[in-house]
């Protein structure tokens, strides 16, 4: 059966003991859509992000994510998906083409299509020139672009991006929005999280979580006429200090 | 000083406030030596033996009666032939087999010297030695019987002696290499960990760029492992003397003196190791293969070091845990005073003074 | 020779061509600037742009490769043990022990650094007043918000001259970032010196004076206001309705000199000045797109980028 929504939340919560990490949230993210997932630290977005992508059981509430529940299937849910955490999640003492050899690998890519696939992802990411370079030796931003490269390399219907562009400088940054948007473009779903305020301006529509809880939900504009103030982190600030 | 206090309360505070490290600090050397108490032990009990009694007169029969009435020996069977010697080995029922010769009372009490053949199964050979040396020993006791008695002028032609450790008892050995592994386990191992967790925490940098100088960094650190490694062989010692029965016959003062020195050694050695590591990681690998495995290999605790190849009885030289297990075997066996042992501890002494000028020189007072 | 004792004199941080090599990797190339007493002064830039080093090198913490510097005076390479007592400092990660509790973790530094919480707790108070209820509580267990204050008050226990914070901000959220400046404005007040590193653009214009700092390189030193002023390149924002095709068509019009996102619209500089008007009938009649178009003042981050931009050419 086909879902309507690319990720599907009801009523999601997260316990740990008597503390309520996540608290009864509840969103759809349609196809396409660069969806903000936003909250101060220790809000519950890690908690949230875990549970969407098969690492976390949750305590009760559903969550349907490119179809598959992920209850009951977290292992076709992973085959779905692609994730990029900040830290990133390549290995710094393999090649630039040996990382994408070993992700594609992972995700059963066909061994007659990854040698093409791997030249492709290169040189879209004109990445020509490091090839043979230790992943370890790039440059922050080099690094940054490369792993978004490898978490979509299996083409995912949704990736899931945490904090993807802490500490990179502002034309890398942007950058490396203009590769979530190329995505999109091309029917990619984008679950991200950020501390860049500006950059939840980017976003189709944005959540702001706050103990737990989602309190708002909606496009950028709208977020920002409602609360009466020309910045998404004016809206954030009011909303997170309460 | 009120520096060096609060830094010396942080770090127990850090070493309470971690219960399961704890637990397995002081919980470690009370299952080590009942580990090797009682199941690394020496001790070999129940031997099946099988005796080819040439002659088959008294002073044979008596004997066997009385190796055989001991807890080391079961008799498997008499046999008849020497052939026969061979199938029992190989059909793996005996350990041992004792070949007395013919007419053994007669040539004894000509004072000819009769022989005993004490043929082991040296696929074994720890066993084999530990078994044809009980032999010996009954036999040794057997002579002195027998000389006093019947002021009989012959003897038996055995030689092996066991001084202060008459029973081969396990106990003397693991004890103190028990004491040795243990305290050079937390003394070097824990230090280098402590100091690595805060390189690696950033706390370090923190530490380094307050007016707090790196020699009080150093000593606070070690102080309460000192503490710590000091009640560890206090534990270890008394499991040993009301447990195993294992005598101090010693100088307490003495034996606690080289302990401490012993354990000023480890530290200095943690110390060290941390100035060139920057992980917790990195500290455990290097104490433990650095460390450890040479300490349990060449300080003489399981493997007796004359039978070592030169080379490696050369390498052994340089192994701290070496000088202090012959001191501590020395004072708790022997009951030796210092001036038997001067010659070790000054040796431990040098180690001590050069590793730690040579850490507190390494010790960087900047990053990098 | 008077004229540089005065300057020297007034002065309080003095970097005087300092350059600092790892191996072949070339960290910080030539700094020179001075940092004036009780200024809050900013080091913007990217990760590895040098700025941890360069803060390393000024708290006593790393020897530079070439080149000096001073702190009131005194040598951060020959006079480092003087320098200790007068230097706070905030690493980047959060660095206090975590198995013990906040007012433990406050009396250690306090102690160490041969005072009490009681002598100095004025200085703290505004910072501290807020994590005083968790007193008991292990360092470990508090929010990102409070470690920070936890942090700052015992970098701060001991009365230090200078105040070095290192990226304070970098993965804290909007709020507790609003609050930390808020507490380094007050800090300023008590005439305390605070050089403060961020990769956040949109901090520089809390500093007094900022430094752009990228690949090893000062890039830029004023006040925000001034570097603001001096963009001298036509800027507008241009909004419309599909953001990625029109961020992709402007690239392609030739009289785009860049085009980026920038929150809700894009930054669009070029070769020449327009009338917005005129500018955004242009953009229609290449685009096809319904757009907005007005001229606008650059930010700090729009400055950033054309001087990164101007560099790499």
């Amino acid at each position: 059966m086909k879902h309507k929504y690319i990720v599907q939340v009801s009523k999601l919560t997260k316990k740990f003991g008597s503390f309520t990490a996540v608290d009864k949230i509840s969103f759809n993210v349609s196809k396409g859509e660069i969806f903000g997932f936003l909250g101060a630290n220790g809000a519950g977005k890690t908690t949230a992000i875990k549970m969407l992508i098969g690492l976390s059981k949750p305590t009760s509430g559903d969550a349907i994510v490119a179809g598959f529940d992920v209850v009951k299937e977290p292992e076709k849910v992973k085959y779905k998906i692609g994730y990029m955490s900040q830290k990133f999640s390549l290995y710094d003492d393999l090649k630039v083409f040996e990382n994408i050899r070993m992700y594609a690998g992972i995700y059963g890519i066909p061994k007659k299509e990854i040698n093409s696939k791997i030249d492709n992802l290169i040189q879209e990411l004109g990445m020509e020139a490091m090839r043979n370079n230790l992943v370890g030796d790039l440059p922050l931003g080099w690094k940054q672009k490369l792993a978004f490269a490898v978490a979509m390399v299996h083409n995912p219907t949704v990736v899931f991006l945490d904090e993807p562009t802490s500490g990179v400088d502002p034309i890398t940054r942007r950058q490396f929005w203009e590769m979530i948007y190329k995505a999109s473009e091309k029917g990619t779903t984008i679950f991200i999280t950020t501390h860049y305020l500006d950059e939840a301006e980017y976003c189709t529509r944005a959540s702001i979580m706050v103990d737990g809880v989602i309190k708002a939900l909606d496009t950028p504009k709208n977020l920002k006429e409602n609360f009466g103030v020309k910045s998404m982190k004016e809206v954030f600030v009011k909303l997170a200090r309460g | 000083m009120k520096a060096f206090g609060a830094f010396i309360r942080k770090e127990y505070y850090h070493i309470i406030r971690d219960p399961r490290s704890l637990l397995i600090l002081i919980g470690m050397p009370i299952v080590q030596v009942i580990l090797f108490g009682f199941a690394i032990t020496n001790e070999i009990v129940d031997a099946k033996i099988s005796i080819l009694d040439k002659s088959k007169d008294a002073v044979t029969q008596e004997i066997s009666n009385k190796i055989l009435s001991t807890k080391y020996f079961l008799l498997s069977e008499y046999l008849e032939d020497s052939k026969q010697i061979a199938q029992s080995f190989k059909k793996g029922e005996i350990k041992l087999a004792l070949v007395f010769e013919d007419g053994f009372a007669e040539k004894l009490h000509k004072n000819e010297n009769p022989s005993i053949q004490i043929i082991t199964d040296a696929t074994d050979p720890n066993t084999a030695a530990t078994l044809s040396n009980y032999i010996s020993r009954i036999l040794v006791d057997y002579q002195g019987q027998i000389a006093l008695n019947s002021f009989t002028p012959g003897g038996i032609k055995v030689v092996t002696r066991m001084e202060y450790n008459p029973q081969l008892k396990g106990v003397y050995l693991f004890v103190p290499g028990t004491i040795v592994i243990i305290l050079m386990l937390i003394s070097a191992m824990m230090t280098s960990i402590s100091i690595a967790r805060e390189k690696e925490k950033g706390t370090m940098e923190i530490l380094l760029v307050s007016p707090l100088k790196p020699f009080m960094i150093i000593v606070g650190k070690v102080i309460p492992y000192i503490f710590l490694s000091l009640t560890n062989a206090i534990t270890i010692l008394l499991l040993g003397v009301f447990v195993f029965g294992l005598p101090i016959r010693g100088n307490y003062f003495l034996l606690f003196f080289e302990i401490t020195l012993f354990i000023i050694t480890s530290l200095s050695l943690g110390i060290f190791i941390s100035t060139k590591v920057k992980t917790q990681q990195e500290a455990l690998l290097i104490s433990l293969m650095g460390l450890m495995l040479p300490t349990i290999i060449l300080s003489g605790f399981i493997y007796p070091l004359e039978s070592m190849p030169k080379l490696l009885q050369y390498a052994s030289d340089v192994i701290p845990a070496k000088w202090f297990l012959i001191m501590i075997r020395n004072i708790m066996i022997k009951g030796v005073d210092i001036r038997y042992i001067l010659n070790e501890t000054l040796i431990l002494l040098g180690m001590t003074v050069l590793l730690m000028m040579l850490s507190i020189k390494s010790f960087k007072i900047r990053l990098e | 020779m008077l004229n540089e004792n005065q300057l020297m004199n007034k002065a309080f941080v003095n970097i005087n061509k300092v350059s600092k090599s790892y191996g072949e990797v070339q960290a910080l190339n030539d700094i020179n600037f001075s940092v004036d007493e009780s200024e809050l002064f900013g080091l913007i830039g990217p990760d590895g742009a040098g700025k941890t080093t360069l803060i390393r090198i000024l708290i006593t913490m790393l020897l530079p490769s070439s080149g000096s510097a001073s702190i009131n005076g005194m040598d951060v390479v020959k006079d480092f043990k003087k320098l200790r007592h007068l230097i706070g400092y905030m690493p980047g990660t959060f660095s206090l022990y975590e198995d013990l509790t906040v007012a433990e973790n406050l009396n250690f530094f306090a102690t160490i650094f041969n005072t009490t919480v009681k002598n100095n707790y004025h200085l703290i108070k505004d910072i501290y007043q807020q994590i005083e209820p968790f007193k008991d509580r292990r360092a470990g267990n508090l929010s990102g918000g409070m470690k920070q204050k936890l942090a700052l008050s015992c970098a701060l226990i001991h009365k230090p001259e200078i105040l070095f914070l290192d990226e304070p901000t970098t993965g804290i959220d909007a709020v507790s970032r609003v609050e930390l400046w808020d507490m380094l404005k007050e800090l300023k007040k008590q005439n305390l010196t605070i050089i403060v590193s961020t990769p956040y653009m949109d901090e520089a214009q809390l500093c007094d004076r900022v430094a752009f700092m990228q690949k090893g390189e000062v890039m830029e030193i004023n006040t925000p206001q001034q570097i603001v002023e001096d963009f001298d390149t036509p800027l507008y924002a241009v909004k419309g309705n599909n953001f990625y095709n029109l961020l992709l068509d402007l690239r392609k019009m030739e009289l785009t000199k860049t085009a980026f996102p920038f929150g809700d619209s894009i930054h669009l500089t070029t070769f020449e000045k327009y009338d917005s008007a005129i500018l955004n009938d242009l953009i229609m009649k290449f685009t096809g797109q319904r757009t907005h178009t007005e001229r606008i003042n650059a930010n700090i981050e729009d400055c950033f980028m054309e001087k990164m931009l101007r560099n790499e050419a």
